[in-house]
């Protein structure tokens, strides 16, 4: 296994290399990977954007791509949100295969009329004669330190939107395989990136895909509570559940992966196992994901629970300055509050 | 370079004077300005370009999230800021420190929000209207317009008395005026006729995107297309700016209807401390636009009036005292109260806020209990 370096041309070599399919690198560096994978695959595929050009996008992830695949594959948009969505849609009629990047989550709000009421409706107003294989990457979440609309967790407005798919991957393998699933999907996918992981590398199996795209995936295995989490939540979970084996209490750690639809078969065949599940998030609570896992779970798994469904989220509460953001992001002893809660039953 | 045929020039880049057909009209906003008042337009672009060098530093010492660089754009805003009369109201967007100090504010209030403080908060009443930066790029083109029209509603505009007529100033950037919302902000304000002055500092970039990505034409032409007359400065020129923002404001005011300036600038510095210009642009190009320095071309002026060594040594200090009581100020910044975080979310008390307002006050407690515990167990 050797180690990327950095550089565009380490991650070139690696795609074609078959002798060492088991690569080292940050997220960041294995969605660009898995963008100019789907590249390579479809010439149909296009990329859209403010800044993804000579810049590479404010998180790199592009970098490289315009130099390799031209203006036309890879193009600088004007700056307008509504603009790159709708005429996505536009390019999708035609044939094309657009993946639009939104600068960062606060920045999406511009085009929702364009992703709520055309993207997501376009095939079912169309009677199914046209699909929409448009992909919609959104870095978001916090723990960056950022400025206001820099770290925000929209998720739960798409989820609620029919029509869309809404993926998050939380690691490198997942990251380079799931953008190439989702733009290979026929319907539209609002694909959001932890900012906060693009940067810490994990192994990257490039010959092995793993898990389908809309799969929920185990993290960790454990016997006495059920931790469920998406996107960057997924790596404090497992630091809680970590800290919760010195402790002696067994977690098991599930990565829910895709937000719409969700696989629930692993979730309830977790659940009746430990009888106990926290539902973790960085979004507001109120009519969020987890509300609507909790509910389901409980509707199907009544009576293998021991305790009610406990939601970890950020507060209902607009995201504060970064200097307060550690204290409004859930964090692993906020999980581990709510195991508490659970094991207390 | 882009400036054009068009662009309206009343200090030239030697620092003289430039006399011409087009110049003439705007000569006379000029004139009646003191030596006083002209080296005060000299001080706050000296000011700034030292508040905000020391800004970029602090920045770059972690003392920030991020900062965002004015440097090269003072001639734009002091001239549009000191042709604002003290009724008027301006909507920022976010790089508009010296038209903040020259409204009253303290630009502490801007460190305050790039370190991650708060989200703007300062109280524009008490601050000569200088509204609070919008971050979501557009925006605030459609709020200044509104405001606009409210005071069309109250009659606090176009009533004949210029000492008294208010107006609003709305500032946006090259990249946002692709925006949906800075088109429709030109449509309503059209419409309603509003007294208003869209300034467009067109400091030729959006972060890494050249403008020439945004417009084909140049961006002085596009308000004509919306009924508003428009007009292209040079932006570098703090008496064109001083001038062509007089008279427009003084126009709108009176019930002639919004007006819209297109200053050509440069963005010298980076996008913001987290950019790396050196991706997409070259130094030579910086260095073309650094050569038409708008304080250095200012200087020249003020010292073809007499302007003496000693007046700019003695600015300079005063620029560097400010800067250093900058650090010290900003160094003394504390945290936040968590409180924050829930407070003046509604105007009226809301269960759910307050019951996890409440939560969190009792889930804080319980951790220095349990340290208190600890340490009575003799540590
Ligand atoms: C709606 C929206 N999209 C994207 C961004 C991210 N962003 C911040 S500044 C910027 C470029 C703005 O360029 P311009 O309007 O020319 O203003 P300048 O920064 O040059 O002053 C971008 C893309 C944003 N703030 N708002
Ligand atoms: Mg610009």
């Amino acid at each position: 296994m050797s180690e990327t370096t950095g550089s565009q041309a380490t991650v070139t070599d690696t795609s074609a290399s078959a002798a060492s399919p088991l690569q080292s690198m940050p997220m960041a560096k294995a969605l660009n990977a898995g963008l100019r994978q789907a590249m390579l695959d479809n010439p149909k595929v296009l990329l859209m954007g403010e800044d993804i050009g000579p810049l590479g996008g404010v998180f790199r992830v592009t970098e490289g791509l315009q130099a390799e695949f031209g203006v036309r594959r890879v193009t600088d948009t004007p700056l307008a949100e509504s603009g790159i969505v709708g005429t996505a849609i536009g390019l999708a009629m035609r044939g094309y295969r657009p993946v639009c990047e939104i600068q960062f989550d606060g920045f999406v709000y511009p085009s929702f009329n364009q992703i709520t009421s055309q993207l997501a409706k376009m095939t079912n107003r169309h009677e199914g004669q046209i699909q929409m294989p448009v992909v919609i990457r959104i870095p978001y979440g916090g723990h960056i330190g950022a400025v206001e609309h820099h770290q925000e967790s929209p998720e739960a407005y798409f989820a609620h939107t029919s029509g869309l798919r809404v993926v998050s991957p939380s690691t490198p393998h997942d990251a380079y395989w799931m953008i190439q699933d989702a733009i290979a999907s026929n319907d539209p996918v609002i694909f959001l990136e932890p900012k906060s992981r693009y940067w810490p590398k994990g192994d990257v199996d490039l010959s092995n895909r793993g898990a389908k795209l809309h799969s929920t995936q185990v993290a960790r295995e454990g016997t006495e509570v059920t931790l469920l989490g998406h996107g960057a939540m997924v790596s404090v979970l497992l630091q809680a559940a970590e800290l919760a084996a010195e402790e002696g209490t067994s977690v098991e750690v599930l990565d829910l992966r895709s937000i719409s639809p969700i696989d629930y078969d692993p979730i309830l065949a977790s659940v009746r196992k430990t009888g106990r599940l926290v539902v973790a998030q960085e979004a507001p609570g109120f009519v969020s994901v987890g509300s609507e896992i909790a509910a389901t779970v409980t509707e199907h798994a009544f009576y293998s629970l021991e305790a009610p469904v406990l939601r970890v989220a950020g507060f209902d509460a607009p995201f504060p300055p970064a200097k307060l953001e550690t204290i409004y992001l859930p964090d692993a002893d906020r999980v581990l509050e709510a195991v508490d809660r659970a094991l207390a039953y | 370079m882009s400036y054009t045929e068009a662009t309206l020039q009343l200090l030239s880049p030697a620092g003289s004077i430039v006399e011409s057909d087009a110049s003439a009209e705007y000569l006379p906003y000029i004139e009646k300005l003191t030596d006083d008042q002209l080296r005060e337009f000299h001080r706050v672009m000296v000011v700034t370009r030292a508040f905000d060098l020391e800004a970029t530093n602090l920045q770059r010492q972690g003392q920030m999230a991020l900062w965002v660089p004015s440097l090269g754009q003072e001639a734009a805003q002091v001239g549009s800021g000191f042709a604002m009369r003290p009724q008027d109201h301006i909507f920022p967007s976010y790089r508009e420190h010296a038209v903040g100090m020259i409204r009253g504010l303290d630009v502490l209030d801007i460190i305050r929000m790039l370190r991650g403080i708060t989200h703007g908060g300062w109280d524009s009443t008490a601050n000569g209207n200088f509204h609070i930066y919008t971050l979501v790029l557009g925006s605030q083109t459609l709020h200044g317009t509104g405001y606009a029209m409210g005071l069309t509603l109250d009659g606090v505009t176009a009533t004949g008395n210029p000492e008294k007529d208010e107006a609003v100033i709305v500032y946006f950037g090259d990249g946002a005026t692709s925006q949906g919302d800075v088109n429709e902000a030109m449509i309503f304000a059209a419409s309603y006729q509003t007294p208003e002055l869209f300034f467009l500092q067109n400091n030729q970039w959006a972060i890494s995107v050249p403008v020439s990505t945004q417009s084909r034409t140049p961006l002085y032409l596009r308000p004509a297309g919306f009924g508003i007359p428009g007009i292209q400065i040079d932006g570098n020129d703090v008496l064109i700016s001083y001038a062509a923002s007089r008279k427009y404001l003084e126009e709108t005011r009176s019930g002639g209807g919004p007006r819209f300036i297109e200053a050509v600038t440069y963005r010298m510095g980076a996008h913001t401390s987290s950019d790396d210009p050196t991706k997409y642009r070259t130094d030579a190009l910086t260095a073309q636009w650094g050569a038409l320095d708008p304080i250095a071309r200012f200087e020249t002026y003020l010292r073809g009036r007499g302007a003496s060594d000693a007046f700019f040594a003695e600015l300079d200090e005063e620029a560097a005292e400010f800067a250093d009581s900058i650090r010290r100020r900003t160094l003394e910044l504390g945290s936040p109260a968590t409180d924050l975080i829930f407070d003046n979310i509604y105007s009226e008390p809301h269960p759910l806020v307050d019951q996890q307002k409440e939560w969190l006050a009792n889930y804080e407690a319980s951790f220095a209990e349990s340290e208190a515990a600890q340490g009575g167990d003799g540590q």
